[in-house]
């Protein structure tokens, strides 16, 4: 099994003595960087071919029906034909966008959600870039995305990819606020930014056990960060046609659709290493317990997909502010206290301590929650 | 008020929602004027499936004219042949057989509940959800269909109903069938329900939306689900009762906050009391004829009739005028869509764009009907 | 129903010429100048809040506008007026403002029958198009039309 646990870290050792026999070491270290970039965007690539295939087919299976299945086994090649069928498409440019614009905007859509590929922890040393600074830069960069989508949708000069434009930016946000508050909480207990850092931290425990709280409002603020349903307000089917990237076509939109099936598994492979302890696990290789827990949260993903109608704009932006910014400080607050009070006396106080402060903190809201709704049912009898 | 003076001067724009557009139901548009996402000024504009339908009925025999009515609403075929046949019969004082009485009522009654199902499916999808509540509903429809299809050989469009009765008799595996799917039916409306009355997101995207009170719903000629969901007690099966309806024990469902969510149970409801209509049905239907003779050259009296039924979108009315030749002087269709659309700037002004599309929704139109 | 209503319509309006019409379905024909007001009267006095069709017919010696009016709370109906235009200068009184219901069924009437509602707030074509030429549900109106699509782009 050390074998098969290393197995990708001692390739690229093997492969870097192997390049230094006869190359200058900085030559060796160059190539091997451009490797691991070329094999991550290769992974990337594969990634968003089998989740597109995985997604329609477990769709497939909530709404009874097959899904794809009849381009390869088990319709497996579907993305292939589609993606055939996307680059053999016209390439239509409207005539009164605005090109730079219009053309730039797909381009840093992608690029933004590469880079982030480069801090992911995969497995044990899998990782190409440890950067210190790991999760800060994932949000800072994901930033980017916000602005490539405005582009798009001010580009296009479309009313429809406008408001879809518009709706972007004031969902990520909005949601980038909790999101970043709830991720502070697994921070303060590892006390580091590095993605790395973090997953060893939870060598005795996911962070899951400890903030549960803290994962919940983490997943809900991701999802809306990467337009998912019940959050995919800016590409509204039924109401803006598709948002912004209406009058995309062909390369250019398989751009978006690359981005936006990427970006989900970022978020539920960010997911896995925040709360659910990465790529520690017993006995698998670590690379297949970090897959195994990324996919475990993107089938949840594609449950709510599945299942949930879209909220409206003003309850979402009700959702982010009123509701989850607040909690997410209380329970920043509340685990920084627990986290305090129980330091150095060992594991189990800890994990007890905010497992109680977890549930005092459920009970208040659905106390207050019960209480406003009567307030509110009582001024409607009077009004 | 003295921000106005110092808010940041805005404007509204103008959106173009259709004629092609996902959640318009086919081709129909909405010039919409729009203050950020907020309605200010909406106008239907329809037509981009008008076929005439009223010329051509003219030009057509009587007999002619009821395969031209699957083609209005095309969801539910049958409820339209069973407008028209009635209309002719008032005209020409045709006897129905008792049976096929039976048969018109089981045919109209299913009918129904496709269209309930269908329509809460499509309103769903104008909510965002990816077409699982549409695909659920359409699961029971298919076996619906696949009943129409034994009794009238077609799916969709059956051209089933003739003046004083039905085409055919009905075929020996029909009634089996029919109580197998009958009796599945209550479970299929309680996991409808299950998955979607309930839903939190539903609820705050329905309730408080698109409010219509009872007195302006009367004043916009509005009918059928959309109605009684604002709380008005007027099912034309009960109040105007027609065919054999009033051999049969129903309630009429009403709403009581009058918006998108209470057309959602009405039609649930409404799905529930067909069932029950077709449970008495099944059990009273008797033996005998299923159609009279009529001369081979049909020429009614003269005169002018005006006949309506509960269809499942609302009052679906024929007038015909006959001057006593074989084809009608005037043959106008009132479909209760067209008429129901009246009322939907009313109800979107002041909501959000994506409140539209569940108002619009909830309006349940099919665009062959509207157009015409 | 419409013979007892015909008659308080009688003792209401003495001036104006109501005529009681026999048939299937019994109809009271009005003159088109006093249709607002026995419409009004009906809604607001006799309880007939509810408008359900408006139709019109292309009659060889006329126009006939036909609405069918029911009582929510009272019975089943059908109240029918018919009212009689000319067949050179068609027009009668709108009721839109009565029963804003009537709205896009005059609206279609006019379009289809070019029967022109004094007083309606926004009187065009809804199934047509905007410069379409005649009215097709007229009897002399050729069946493959005055003019073909693109026509009028090309002219």
């Amino acid at each position: 099994m050390p074998f098969l646990n290393d197995l990708f870290v001692n390739l690229s050792y093997w492969i870097h003595g192997f390049l230094a026999r006869f190359l200058p070491l900085w030559a060796a270290d160059l190539i091997m960087m451009l490797l691991t970039i070329a094999c991550l965007i290769v992974f990337a690539l594969i990634t968003i071919m089998f989740i597109n295939w995985l997604e329609r087919k477990v769709i497939g299976r909530f709404q009874d029906r097959y899904g794809p299945n009849r381009v390869g086994p088990l319709g497996i090649l579907q993305f292939v034909a589609d993606a055939i069928k996307m680059f053999t498409k016209e390439d239509i440019t409207p005539a009164n966008a605005d090109r730079v614009i219009f053309n730039l905007a797909p381009v840093m859509v992608v690029v933004p959600t590469f880079l982030i590929l480069a801090v992911l922890p995969f497995g044990r040393g899998m990782v190409a870039a440890d950067l210190n600074i790991g999760f800060l830069y994932i949000v800072a960069i994901s930033s980017l995305t916000t602005i490539a989508i405005l582009l798009a949708g001010w580009g296009s000069r479309n009313k429809y990819s406008l408001l879809g434009g518009m709706r972007v930016v004031a969902q990520m946000i909005s949601y980038e606020v909790p999101m970043v508050l709830s991720a502070l909480g697994v921070i303060m207990l590892t006390g580091s930014l590095s993605l790395v850092s973090i997953v060893e931290g939870q060598s005795r425990v996911p962070f899951i056990l400890l903030q549960p709280l803290g994962f919940l409002i983490y997943f809900i603020s991701a999802i809306a960060e990467v337009n998912r349903a019940p959050f995919d307000l800016p590409e509204a089917e039924s109401e803006i046609i598709a948002g912004y990237h209406t009058e995309y076509s062909g390369m250019k939109y398989a751009m978006f659709l690359l981005a936006e099936y990427i970006n989900a598994f970022i978020v539920a492979a960010i997911a896995a290493t925040l709360f659910l302890g990465g790529w520690q696990g017993p006995s698998l290789p670590p690379y297949v317990w970090f897959f195994l827990k990324a996919y475990a949260i993107y089938f949840v993903l594609m449950w709510l997909r599945g299942t949930l109608p879209r909220l409206r704009i003003d309850q979402l932006m009700g959702l982010a502010w009123k509701f989850l910014v607040p909690l997410a400080l209380v329970n920043l607050l509340v685990m920084g206290l627990v986290a305090t009070l129980t330091q150095g006396k060992g594991l189990f106080p800890l994990v007890l301590a905010s497992l109680v402060a977890n549930g005092l903190i459920v009970a208040a809201v659905v106390i207050i929650y019960a209480f406003a709704m009567r307030r509110r049912r009582q001024v409607e009898v009077a009004a | 008020m003295q921000t106005v003076e110092t808010r940041l001067r805005t404007e509204t724009i103008t959106l173009n929602m259709g004629p092609q557009h996902p959640s318009t139901h086919g081709v129909f548009r909405m010039i919409i004027t729009l203050d950020g996402e907020t309605i200010v000024d909406l106008e239907p504009v329809m037509g981009y499936l008008h076929r005439c339908q009223e010329k051509i009925g003219e030009r057509n025999t009587y007999l002619q004219n009821i395969p031209y009515t699957d083609r209005l609403d095309y969801i539910c075929s049958m409820s339209n042949n069973l407008a028209y046949v009635m209309a002719v019969e008032k005209l020409a004082q045709i006897e129905v057989p008792e049976r096929a009485e039976y048969i018109r009522i089981i045919m109209v009654e299913l009918t129904r509940i496709v269209n309930h199902a269908v329509a809460i499916g499509a309103l769903l999808n104008d909510l965002g959800c990816f077409f699982t509540p549409m695909l659920y509903a359409l699961e029971e429809r298919e076996r619906i269909l696949d009943l129409f299809e034994m009794a009238s050989g077609s799916r969709m469009m059956c051209n089933y109903m003739r003046f004083g009765g039905v085409r055919y008799d009905l075929p020996p595996g029909f009634m089996p069938e029919l109580k197998s799917v009958v009796a599945a039916l209550p479970a299929f409306i309680d996991e409808f329900e299950r998955l979607l009355t309930d839903n939190e997101i539903m609820r705050i995207r329905c309730q408080g939306v698109g409010i219509l009170p009872p007195d302006v719903a009367v004043g916009y000629s509005c009918t059928g689900p959309l109605l009684r969901a604002s709380g008005v007690d007027y099912d034309i099966r009960k109040v105007d009762s027609y065919s054999i309806y009033d051999r049969f024990d129903f309630d009429v469902p009403l709403g009581t906050n009058y918006d998108v969510y209470d057309r959602y149970l009405v039609r649930i409801e409404e799905m529930r009391q067909s069932v029950r209509i077709l449970e008495q049905a099944i059990e009273q239907i008797p033996e005998g004829e299923v159609s009279v003779k009529l001369p081979r050259v049909f020429k009614p009296p003269e005169g002018d009739v005006y006949h309506r039924i509960e269809s499942p979108k609302g009052e679906l009315g024929f007038y015909l005028v006959s001057d006593g030749s074989t084809n009608p002087y005037r043959y106008k269709i009132r479909s209760p869509t067209f008429i129901n659309l009246t009322v939907l700037p009313e109800l979107c002004k002041g909501h959000k764009v994506a409140d539209v599309v569940a108002i619009l929704g909830s309006i349940d139109i099919v665009l062959g009907e509207v157009d015409r | 129903m419409s013979r007892e209503v015909y008659e308080r319509l009688v003792e209401e309006f003495p001036e104006t010429s109501l005529e009681y019409l026999e048939g299937k379905d019994p109809a009271i024909s009005v003159k088109a100048d006093d249709l607002f007001e026995v419409a009004r009267h009906l809604k607001e006095k006799q309880g007939y809040d509810y408008l359900s069709a408006v139709t019109g017919v292309d009659y060889p010696d006329r126009f006939e506008v036909i609405y069918h009016l029911y009582s929510m709370k009272e019975g089943p109906g059908p109240l029918i007026l018919k009212v009689s235009a000319s067949k050179e200068e068609p027009e009668v009184p709108s009721l839109v403002s009565l029963w804003p219901g009537a709205n896009f069924q005059e609206r279609e009437v006019y379009d289809l029958m070019g029967i022109r509602f004094a007083g309606h707030p926004d009187l065009k074509r809804i199934l047509l198009w905007e410069g379409y030429e005649g009215h097709p549900l007229r009897k002399d109106f050729p069946i493959e039309g005055y003019q073909t699509i693109g026509q009028e782009e090309s002219s």
